[in-house]
């Protein structure tokens, strides 16, 4: 069994045998970081770059423990764009890195398609840690991987995406990544934050918090950027917690057993209250470990491919 | 690929079984500390095998593992197919264990040298032996098996099958040609 | 010089002519259509033009030359070369340069740089300083230089106000204003929004953004009773407004590019910053309401808005690309591939949308096939099979998503100031 690609650049029209080779993978990987020494040889000799032109301290240093348990030769490449748009061009960049002689690059950037746009000028292997709103697969598959390893399954799922669809780069990749994996996907938040067109994709819109509480067995809370106020689409954040923050009185209220997810770092006291965010129906922090176990999959399976 | 000779049948890989236990047994001299770790595929179903006898030889049940080595091979390079991985489940805690890490098959070594390398980052044991059921030569790295089931030379153009009935529909072993002609 | 087009197809939608004759041309002047008699041909060179045809120069009236400021994308020469070999003898070229064409000076520099060829390089002026949209320029020195329009293309006419400034103060000389329709404040983006740039996740812009300043401009045109020309039109909304406003006598006229009665928002789907433009492309409906609004006249020119930019600026990240492609040496292939042969449009229709209504819009002479007129002509053969292939360009820059393309369809040769080019040679 290998990938039908050697690049992962996003979960749209990645087959379902994919997604599940990668989720068995993650837990042989998981089960490895349960050992006293949580690391193994398997990528002895591979050089990967992580270059990284946005700040994303947690996908980073989730990316860089997952080839460091694997064993590979890393090199960090961090910037911020501002600097480099003034310099070398990014193509440039690329050319010096691969004249190095490396074999994978782990790529975050704000603009959507770089990955893409790598593929073209480069031949390594290139795994897509975040680009622009666009696709970000890896989280994808380390929520899913928590959802199957809470619930049992993913199929005949109802899985609600809640909060700010249009800034986010997770919810695409979640939906292309669920709905392939046949659970049926939904998005909440107010109209604002929700793309034109979505429903084309086959996702169903809540605007009622409430409603996509009671119809759904997971939720996937996404992070509301306080910076921006989600591009101006919020009036204030108080109102975004009143109307459509998950609460301990929501859940109660509604009796409701559902899963929560987020992709963090979480805002308390505006998508998630503190108990929610600390309660019982929460994985956050499983999905943090299994971010590794997933990285370290998605490596070991394009790192070993011929 | 042709079957050149049934080397065992049902019987004979039962005795064999029966005998490595014994030996196992004979070298501990009874110790209490022995812990047996299958290697995957076959080598899992032996090791749960020896296990069977030697309960019923000592009425003694000695801890059992498997081990998957596929994230410490050396030819992911070199394959064609990409292996696949499975896990490995070792529940309890190998320091200061005597170790029998049990395969089906001895070749190049190569595999056992992945074990070993599996094993120490799991722990550092008190010893670990090696238990096979056929030893087939052609030796690539210094590694020698404490418990032989069967020696079966072979040429380079040869392979040793076992057939377990855990995954196989017979128990045996079969020397087979896979020479390109 | 003297030379000979026996048996070619004329066509003048102005004549209302079509018809398989020879032309005699003697020093840039049609001496005889007719029979062509022996001694016709002793003193002239002869063209056997079976198959070809011959129409009033091909105009494109939104082309971007660069010149002055990044001489390195584009120059005056080079992209007269390039629209003389893409089949024009005439372009209008756009006032966003640097310094922008808002003073007599630099419309004098350009109009020098552009003498002596066989494309005649029109300037059109900025509506405001620089561009900016504060204070109008010195319209009444720009037009008495030579401009034949006045736009800020690049960008909207920023306010209203100015807008209806614009329009009345040029109103007197029937020049046109030029609107690149976009509202700043919905136009942050680098695609058109809709569930491709969703699924692409790429920052959109609504097509409400163009509609918005299209009816704002017709409102105002309306209004003031001046003349008003919609460049580059590219929404379903825009053609309907544009279609009723014509209906209510407002003085409007329109253009569209090939690349927007082409392709779709589809075509990002790789990330190729070439197909990067403003205004984005569209949708497959906004397509279709394009391809009706040229049927029924509501679009009445085709123009490239050829915008070279250099490789290094082109080939990075695709939301730091510029936007624009070229477009002088695809355009004729294109009108032919997809409008003529995909039966959208006549010959007739054609030649008046590439040649005889730009000329219209700017008030320049429409070259006729009158014995005494200047030969200002475009030939041109509709079955020609071929391959674009970007290096042969004549343009200094190479960003087009066309390249590789095969199209059905080129313009052979243009003659015009007595010179002609062609078959990818000057003749004289």
């Amino acid at each position: 069994m290998a990938l039908s690609s050697k690049h992962l650049l996003g979960l749209y029209s990645v087959p379902k045998e994919d997604i599940q080779l990668i989720l068995d993978t993650a837990v042989t990987f998981r089960e490895v970081l349960e050992r006293p020494i949580k690391r193994v040889p398997t990528l002895q000799g591979k050089t990967i770059v992580n270059l990284f032109y946005e700040n994303s301290t947690r996908t980073r240093v989730s990316f860089e423990l997952a080839e460091k348990r694997l064993s590979a030769d890393i090199v960090n490449f961090s910037t911020s764009t501002s600097s480099t748009k003034k310099g070398e061009t990014f193509k440039d960049t690329i050319k010096n890195i691969e004249a190095m002689k490396v074999d994978m690059i782990v790529v975050r950037h704000e603009s959507a398609g770089v990955p893409q746009f790598l593929t073209r000028i480069s031949n390594s292997n290139i795994i897509n840690a975040g680009d622009g709103l666009h696709e970000h697969p890896t989280q994808a598959l380390l929520d899913m991987y928590s959802i199957r390893e809470k619930l049992g399954k993913i199929e005949g799922l109802n899985v609600c995406i809640v909060g700010d669809i249009a800034h986010s780069r997770v919810a695409l990749s979640n939906i292309y990544g669920l709905q392939t994996m046949g659970a049926n996907v939904s998005v909440c938040g107010p109209a604002t934050l929700i793309p034109r067109n979505i429903e084309e994709l086959g996702v169903k819109v809540y605007t009622n918090i409430d409603n996509a509480i009671k119809e759904n067995d997971v939720l996937n809370v996404l992070r509301i950027q306080l910076e921006r106020k989600a591009g101006g689409g919020l009036p204030t954040l108080r109102e975004y917690h009143k109307y459509f923050g998950i609460t301990k009185e929501r859940l109660e209220k509604l009796n409701k057993d559902v899963l929560l997810l987020h992709p963090g770092p979480i805002n308390r006291g505006v998508e998630l209250s503190s108990e929610v965010a600390d309660g019982p129906y929460q994985v956050i922090l499983q999905q943090v470990t299994n971010g590794v176990a997933i990285r370290m999959a998605v490596l070991y399976l394009l790192g070993t491919m011929n | 690929m042709k079957i050149k000779a049934k080397q065992i049948d049902e019987t004979g890989l039962n005795r064999t079984v029966t005998r490595l236990a014994h030996e196992i047994l004979e070298k501990s001299k009874g110790s209490k500390n022995i812990v047996l770790i299958g290697m995957r595929t076959r080598g899992e179903y032996l090791a749960k095998r020896i296990m069977d006898k030697i309960i019923s030889i000592e009425n003694f049940t000695p801890s059992y593992g498997v081990l998957d080595v596929t994230l410490y091979r050396d030819d992911f390079r070199t394959r064609l197919k990409q292996p696949e991985v499975s896990v490995t489940n070792i529940t309890f805690d190998v320091n200061e264990k005597d170790i029998i890490l049990i395969d089906d098959v001895l070749y190049t070594g190569r595999t056992v040298r992945s074990a070993l390398n599996a094993i120490m980052d799991l722990g550092r044991p008190s010893t670990v032996k090696l238990c096979v059921l056929v030893d087939r030569g052609h030796r690539e790295l210094p590694i020698k098996a404490d418990f032989v089931g069967l020696n079966i030379p072979t040429s380079i153009n040869e392979e040793v099958r076992v057939k377990m009935k855990e995954i196989d529909d017979e128990d045996a072993v079969y020397l087979v040609d896979v020479s390109k002609d | 010089m003297k030379i000979i087009f026996k048996n070619i197809r004329i066509i003048d939608p102005e004549l209302n002519l079509d018809e398989i004759n020879s032309i005699v041309i003697n020093n840039g002047i049609i001496e005889k259509i007719g029979e062509i008699n022996q001694e016709d041909v002793t003193e002239a060179q002869l063209f056997e033009m079976d198959g070809k045809t011959i129409s009033a120069g091909f105009f494109d009236m939104h082309v971007h030359l660069r010149e002055p400021g990044r001489e390195d994308e584009e120059t005056v020469k080079t992209g007269s070369l390039a629209a003389m070999d893409g089949g024009f003898t005439g372009i209008a070229c756009m006032p966003n340069t640097d310094p922008a064409i808002d003073s007599a000076e630099v419309v004098e520099f350009i109009l020098n740089k552009g003498k002596g060829q066989v494309v005649d390089v029109y300037p059109i002026g900025a509506v405001t300083k620089e561009r900016k949209g504060e204070s109008l320029s010195p319209i009444l020195e720009l037009i008495e230089a030579g401009v034949v329009a006045l736009s800020d293309d690049g960008v909207a006419v920023k306010t209203s106000k100015m807008m209806r400034n614009a329009l009345e103060y040029s109103k007197e000389y029937n020049i046109p204003i030029i609107e690149h329709c976009e509202d700043s404040s919905l136009s942050e983006g680098a695609m058109n929004e809709g569930a491709t740039s969703t699924m692409l996740g790429l920052p959109a812009l609504p097509s409400v953004s163009e509609d918005i300043i299209v009816n704002r401009d017709l409102l105002l045109a309306e209004y003031t009773k001046s003349k008003l020309h919609i460049a580059h039109i590219s929404t379903k909304n825009a053609v309907e407004l544009v279609r009723n406003a014509k209906k209510r006598g407002v003085n409007v006229t329109s253009e569209v590019t090939p690349h927007h009665f082409s392709l779709t928002e589809d075509s990002l789907k790789t990330y190729d910053t070439n197909y990067k433009m403003s205004p984005p492309l569209r949708s497959k409906e906004d397509l279709e309401a394009i391809l009706e609004g040229l049927k029924d006249g509501t679009i009445d020119c085709i123009a490239t808005d050829h915008a070279p930019h250099s490789i290094e600026e082109k080939e990075v990240e695709f939301i730091y690309a510029p936007n624009g492609i070229i477009g002088l040496e695809t355009s004729v292939g294109l009108v032919f591939s997809e409008l003529l042969h995909k039966k959208v449009l006549d010959l007739n229709q054609i030649v008046n949308k590439m040649a005889i209504n730009p000329r219209k819009v700017l008030n320049l002479p429409i070259p006729k096939f009158k014995v005494g007129e200047k030969a200002n002509f475009t030939i041109f053969d509709t079955e020609m099979i071929w391959t674009v292939e970007v290096s042969k360009f004549k343009s200094k820059s190479k960003n087009s998503p066309f390249n590789k393309k095969l199209l059905t369809g080129k313009a052979i040769g243009v003659i015009n100031n007595n010179k002609f080019y062609y078959n990818g040679k000057t003749i004289f």
